[in-house]
């Protein structure tokens, strides 16, 4: 049955996203917010809004009831969850579900079963997907090690197979190496779990982060090409590309393919994405996890390939099939987001939930802004730091930094600190230009003290 | 009496864990830069702490509930 009506079941600059895509199908929409929510642009810009309970989040948007409540009493007939939140409660899917509703995303079974490292895991093998090459269980003594490791491959980490966390972890580059520290991981293992048994897989020591984002309707399912999200900070992504440059064309074909074998396997329907780690000195990739919602760096994707990703998840969701195939995608030159925090970056990240005055976005072809703010605006210090994301496109990556570069200077979010400084000093960052980046990239850099307020080119 | 005031808007909480006991009881001595408590801002939890020496004579404001910026969280008798 199609979307009618369309319950937000979230917040912020994702709520916009929602909104905008539901009236572009002439969905009726309905923003289910906080207490600490009432003045949000998303609850001014939706058809109707209902309040949904207090300020934290356990009280409002993640309490089940209250969200269910709401969707009764305005008569929605489907729910949105945005990112975040409820967005992979499989508890959540199946509350709505058993009140007769639709929820726009998978099913509480394929959420569940993604959601389960190992359960992914074994998934993503019997797709052909390729995974971290490790031993499939517990490895006793040096020689079972060696022998796993040259199956595997060169440097390996070892760590105790009982237990978590760091505890016992070792890098070998070589046999020699591995001969050394298997005894000492073991001898570790011992003294803290009482378990000498060893784990040995592949370290993958500087690898990039990639994702390929899918679209599945039960039955078809395509991608829509891949994304580079190497630039974390905190194992937070602050900056993401479409497409990953660093691919030759057949690899990402292979990589993009990978996915799509992965998400017809488990009959995927809505829009979901596969994460992977990438090795750039032996060129291969392995799956990592699954999200099964829209993600924050979704807009990248979407300017690439014209595709508008959250339309097509509510239409899928009301029962219809994809609306395109695989030869209707095409790459359309290169695009960056980056994600604007209220935070101070020059002061650790120190939130900043300050009050908006004044508000100048750029603009211009190729120039996209996706946020919630408005002039006079209380940024809520009960939420996520995410405020906006300023999104560029240009026919190359070059291109496409010169771009962000300028859209970031005219850019003024006045009476609150953000991460503009950052993304500008990024921008100017010799290493990123190049693409010579990975995930353990921006910690060091930042450690390093490249973040000054010369960096950014704008000294105040 | 002296107040100790929030840094920021956000949640304040008198204890580092749920099941732990509060970071100062009435009575207790507090020495300039002891924590009295956190405010949870952004999902980031940042420490308050007391700026003078003193006696602490209790919170003000309640446990896990929304303080603005420059809220009275407890005070301190010097």
């Amino acid at each position: 049955m199609p979307v009618s009506r369309l319950l937000i079941a979230n917040r912020g600059e994702i709520a916009m996203r929602i909104v905008r895509a539901a009236k572009s199908l002439g969905v009726h929409t309905i923003q289910a917010y906080s207490e600490a929510d009432a003045e949000m642009l998303s609850v001014r810009e939706a058809d109707e809004s209902i309040c949904i309970g207090p300020a934290p989040a356990k009280d409002s948007y993640l309490n089940i009831d209250a969200l269910l409540k709401a969707a009764r009493e305005t008569n929605a007939d489907a729910v949105h969850p945005g990112y975040g939140f409820l967005s992979e409660s499989p508890a959540f899917v199946r509350a709505v579900e058993d009140a007769g509703l639709t929820f726009v995303g998978p099913s509480a079974d394929t959420i569940e079963r993604m959601g389960d490292k190992v359960a992914a895991r074994q998934a993503a093998e019997a797709a052909g997907v390729p995974v971290v090459p490790g031993s499939d269980g517990r490895v006793d003594g040096v020689d079972a090690a060696l022998e796993v490791a040259e199956t595997i491959g060169y440097p390996v980490m070892v760590k105790a197979a009982a237990g978590g966390g760091g505890r016992g972890i070792r890098v070998a580059q070589d046999s020699d190496e591995l001969r050394k520290l298997a005894p000492q991981a073991a001898r570790e293992a011992q003294a803290a779990f009482g378990d000498g048994g060893l784990y040995v897989e592949r370290a993958i020591l500087s690898p990039r982060h990639i994702e390929v984002q899918i679209l599945g309707d039960g039955t078809r399912a395509v991608h829509c090409w891949e994304r580079e999200c190497s630039l974390q900070r905190r194992r937070q992504k602050v900056w993401e590309e479409a497409g990953a440059s660093c691919l030759d064309q057949a690899t990402r074909e292979t990589l993009c393919q990978s996915a799509v074998a992965l998400a017809k396997a488990v009959n995927y329907r809505g829009a979901g994405t596969l994460e992977y780690l990438y090795d750039d000195a032996s060129g291969e990739f392995f799956f990592i996890e699954m999200n099964t919602r829209i993600q924050v760096e979704h807009p990248v994707t979407e300017m690439i390939t014209g595709v508008d990703l959250v339309a097509e998840m509510i239409r899928v969701a009301g029962g219809e099939p994809l609306s395109m195939t695989q030869d209707d995608i095409a790459r359309n030159g290169h695009a960056i987001e980056v994600r604007l925090n209220a935070e101070d970056p020059l002061m650790q990240f120190m939130p900043f939930p300050g009050k908006v005055d004044g508000l100048d976005w750029p603009e211009g072809d190729g120039i996209r802004v996706d946020h919630f703010l408005s002039d006079g605006y209380q940024i809520p210090p009960f939420y996520d730091s995410l405020i906006g994301k300023l999104i560029v496109h240009a026919p190359t990556r070059d291109e496409a930094i010169d771009k962000l570069a300028k859209a970031l200077r005219s850019t003024r979010i006045g009476g609150v600190k953000t991460t503009i400084p950052l993304h500008l000093a990024l921008a100017r960052s010799p290493d990123v230009r190049a693409g010579r980046v990975h995930t353990q990239w921006l910690e060091p850099w930042l450690d390093a003290g490249n973040l000054t307020a010369e960096a950014t080119g704008d000294p105040q | 009496m002296t107040d100790i005031q929030s840094p920021l808007p956000g949640t304040f909480y008198h204890r580092p864990d749920p099941d732990q006991p509060p970071f100062k009881a009435k009575g207790d001595s507090v020495a300039e830069g002891d924590v009295i408590g956190l405010i949870e801002v952004m999902k980031t939890f940042i420490e308050v702490k007391a700026e003078a020496a003193g006696t602490f004579a209790g919170y003000e404001a309640d446990d896990a509930t929304p303080v603005t910026a420059g809220a009275v969280l407890a005070k301190l008798e010097s």
